[in-house]
């Protein structure tokens, strides 16, 4: 027989949210029968701006569609409309921006386990996690001069060249990060409490994570192995990685990917740094974009589009982008169904989400 | 025994020193070539209003009549554009972040008075330039009017006349 349904209101406001998202929980008793997810809450029209800012200064806002990913995003719309004016950058301006990329990865990695063991209520495991990014953050802020926004990629190239012995100087830092990394692992999925709030908990298959489309390490962690990168755009094609992946299906499994994603990204560091090419960041431009393209690019959270159209103009005039959480968030009210009210900070924490990038 | 692992790690916080910075009741440290704030050498700025015209929003104004450069601070994203475009190199990024306030400001700079001199100068001798380039193209005009009528009668003869 069933029991009484009642509806439980999740965010917009809540402690285990960064950015506003709204969930309605329908409960039976203790169990979620059905997730109703709104969102709305952070729209600032910024594709619309396209139509307003030269397609050059268009970069800067591009970059601000997220604070986690900026770089991602910036590189997205640059990768479009190099594409539309027949560009291409020079080795050196690639290996950079696949070194940054991954940099802004591990930064966005690490976040997340922080984020996550702070949903689980270790709060020492969480400082602990975010004192690795914080290295990771300065490494950026060495490179570009900006901890979040970096504002060093441009239509064409790069905007500043980042010296070889900064970049010598990672390694080191790179290897503090990792060490750091694998004692903080060694909690995160062996530790008896952390395992009774992951293992088993808001499993997902493999036939449904593709029917509902999901992205990234939510997708990786259910056994899909799909990973933009090995589409070889930037300097992915000259680096040596493989995709990792877990069969599990469960929030154990995408932890397990992400702290994976980390030891990766700090390997393909390793290599952009050894292979880097000298010289020439920057090709220059002629003439104002006339076409359209859409590119797809793998950003921390999963796949993320691009499209970009434009007839010849100052302006462009349309610009769209569809990010990885709008796509898992479908997927995410599937795996709260059936979960305990308990469950569902982590549940809604293990897709990353990141909702003024969902909402621009 | 993960338990024991991560107890490790705690005592060994306990006993090392902080992780962060205790600002703002010490220093903050900077990174070389962080993008902290614009600063503009009034020495030798020349107003030319390169920076305004590429600043993305628009942040910054250059008035010429009254020789001062304004920026806001809360309006500047620190994009680096302006130092970058910058033909004198007046411009340039220093470390420190731009300073809280209690509303949006605007803050003027004056050119320093070496440098008015300096365009005072600058503005006199081009001005002397403009007014003997004038001269010079009157003199050429007036030359040209004069060799007119010589030139007439040797270069348009009428060869109809000379046939018959």
């Amino acid at each position: 027989m069933a029991g009484k349904r009642s509806v439980i209101p999740f965010g917009p406001q809540h402690p285990v949210l960064p950015e506003p998202i709204h969930i309605d929980l329908i409960t039976e008793d203790e169990k979620v029968v059905e997730a109703v997810p709104s969102i709305g809450f952070v729209h600032r029209g910024l594709e619309q701006l396209v139509t307003k800012k030269d397609f050059g200064e268009m970069v800067y806002v591009a970059e601000r569609i997220c604070g986690i990913c900026s770089f991602g995003h910036g590189y997205g719309y640059v990768n479009a409309i190099e594409h539309i004016m027949d560009i291409h950058p020079t080795d050196r301006a690639r290996f950079i921006r696949t070194m940054l990329f991954e940099l802004s990865r591990m930064h966005s990695h690490i976040l997340w386990l922080g984020l996550m063991a702070d949903a689980f209520g270790f709060e020492s495991l969480f400082m602990e996690t975010w004192k690795y990014r914080e290295k990771i953050l300065d490494m950026l802020e060495a490179a570009t001069g900006g901890r979040v926004i970096f504002s060093i990629i441009r239509i064409g190239g790069l905007r500043k060249d980042v010296p070889d012995e900064v970049m010598q100087g990672f390694l080191p830092e790179l290897d503090k990060v990792v060490e750091g990394i694998k004692s903080c692992e060694k909690v995160f999925l062996s530790d008896p409490a952390v395992l009774s709030r992951l293992k088993g908990i808001g499993y997902l298959s493999k036939e449904d994570a593709i029917a509902l489309g999901c992205e990234g390490p939510f997708l990786r962690a259910s056994g899909v192995d799909t990973d933009n990168r090995m589409r070889g755009y930037a300097a992915y094609s000259s680096v040596d990685f493989d995709i990792i992946t877990s069969d599990e299906g469960d929030s154990y499994a995408r932890c397990y990917v992400r702290i994976q994603e980390i030891y990766q990204s700090a390997s393909i560091i390793r290599q952009c740094i050894e292979k880097m090419p000298k010289e020439g960041i920057y090709v220059p431009i002629k003439g104002f974009p006339n076409g359209e393209y859409m590119t797809v690019i793998e950003q921390p959270r999963g796949g993320a589009c691009y499209y970009v159209h434009s007839s010849g103009r100052k302006f462009i005039e349309r610009m769209r982008v569809r990010t990885p959480t709008f796509a898992n968030i479908p997927a995410l009210t599937k795996t709260l169904q059936g979960c305990d009210v308990a469950d569902v900070p982590i549940l809604v924490v293990t897709i990353d989400p990141c909702i003024s990038c969902t909402e621009r | 025994m993960s338990l024991v692992n991560f107890t490790k790690t705690e005592l060994k916080n306990l006993f090392s020193k902080p992780a962060t910075e205790k600002y703002p009741d010490g220093p903050a440290t900077y990174k070389e070539g962080t993008r902290g704030h614009i600063v503009n050498n009034m020495d030798a700025c020349v107003l030319c209003g390169v920076c305004q015209m590429r600043c993305p929003t628009r942040a910054i104004t250059v008035d010429r009549k009254g020789q001062t450069w304004s920026i806001r601070p809360f309006s500047c994203i620190q994009c680096r554009r302006c130092v970058d475009n910058c033909p004198k190199k007046s411009l340039s990024m220093a470390k420190e972040y731009t300073e809280p306030d209690v509303e949006k400001s605007q803050m003027d700079f004056e050119l320093s008075d070496r440098q008015k001199e300096v365009l005072a100068e600058q503005a006199r001798q081009a001005a002397e330039r403009a007014k003997a380039a004038m001269l010079a193209t009157k003199q050429k005009t007036v030359q040209a009017k004069e060799d007119k009528p010589g030139e007439k009668p040797g270069a348009d003869p009428d060869p109809g006349k000379a046939d018959k």
